[in-house]
């Protein structure tokens, strides 16, 4: 088992995405497929950019690799989303305007995580925080992989 | 196609990896916002964009995207061209808009990526 843990800042967007690209080659360093590790890479990007768009203090991105699965964990402590089922609603996104201009707020990141990992969970809280966790079944996944 | 007809074609500019000019660009996905770049499934795919943020080329490189063409005359900042070089992605510019560009590369062959549309409660489209 091996556990990497990233910090991301709030509002550092011209870093965005750098622990993701990076998780990216660590994960191929562990061995894991070409495949899985762009889908690792897909969840921990969307996640990165929710901590640094709208985590109040940013927060962590931790990612946990063994032979079984990979496991993705992002975790803030706040604000909180306050309806969970509108943002898990395709399109549904509270970016500010000038996000757009950078290519973000398509209101489609949960969506997309959820959909790229074989597990995905979403707790969160007003005032206390967000906690995502995503899996990816390697044993699953890893003989269809290139 | 290849990457330097592509040029010719959309009358751009290669902006890095013209060492590339032979590549085969013969699948595309074409959206400003990244989310909607993530949600395509496809490896070997060449990016259209008018986003030149630097995480264009991180979500690129997650990705395995080929190749990136900047449309409606967006040309990126040296930084994130300098970036694309490191990662091995070519990128080129075009004063074209998205749609044009598209449209002259899919009247040449090229073809759109496999994509995951989005299904279910609140997609909107139902067809």
């Amino acid at each position: 088992m091996r556990e990497i843990t990233y910090s991301v800042r709030a509002g550092d967007i011209e870093h965005g995405g750098t622990s993701s690209a990076w998780l990216k080659v660590e994960l191929r360093k562990e061995g894991v497929s070409e495949d899985l590790a762009r889908r690792a890479g897909v969840i921990a990007f969307e996640g990165e950019m929710n901590l640094i768009l709208y985590a109040t203090h940013g927060g962590t991105l931790r990612v946990a690799v063994d032979d079984s699965e990979i496991e993705i964990e992002l975790k803030d402590d706040g604000p909180g989303i306050e309806d969970l089922d509108l943002a898990m609603t395709p399109g549904y996104s509270t970016a500010p305007y000038w996000a757009a201009n950078l290519g973000f707020g398509a209101g489609m990141g949960l969506i997309n995580m959820e959909r790229t990992a074989d597990r995905f969970e979403i707790s969160s809280h007003v005032g206390e925080g967000t906690r995502i966790v995503c899996w990816i079944d390697r044993r699953k996944n890893d003989s269809s992989a290139q | 196609m290849k990457l330097a007809e592509v040029t010719e074609l959309l009358d751009g500019e290669i902006l890095e990896g013209v060492d590339a000019s032979e590549m085969i660009i013969d699948r595309a996905y074409a959206a400003d916002l990244l989310s909607d770049v993530l949600a395509l499934t496809d490896e070997r795919t060449t990016l259209i964009t008018g986003t030149i943020s630097p995480q264009v080329i991180r979500v690129a490189d997650i990705l395995n995207v080929v190749a990136i063409i900047f449309v409606r005359g967006k040309r990126p900042p040296q930084s994130v061209v300098t970036y694309a070089q490191r990662v091995g992605i070519p990128v080129m510019c075009t004063k074209m808009t998205m749609f044009e560009s598209c449209g002259l590369l899919y009247a040449n062959g090229v073809r759109s990526c496999k994509n995951r549309p989005v299904t279910g409660a609140g997609a909107g489209c139902a067809k």
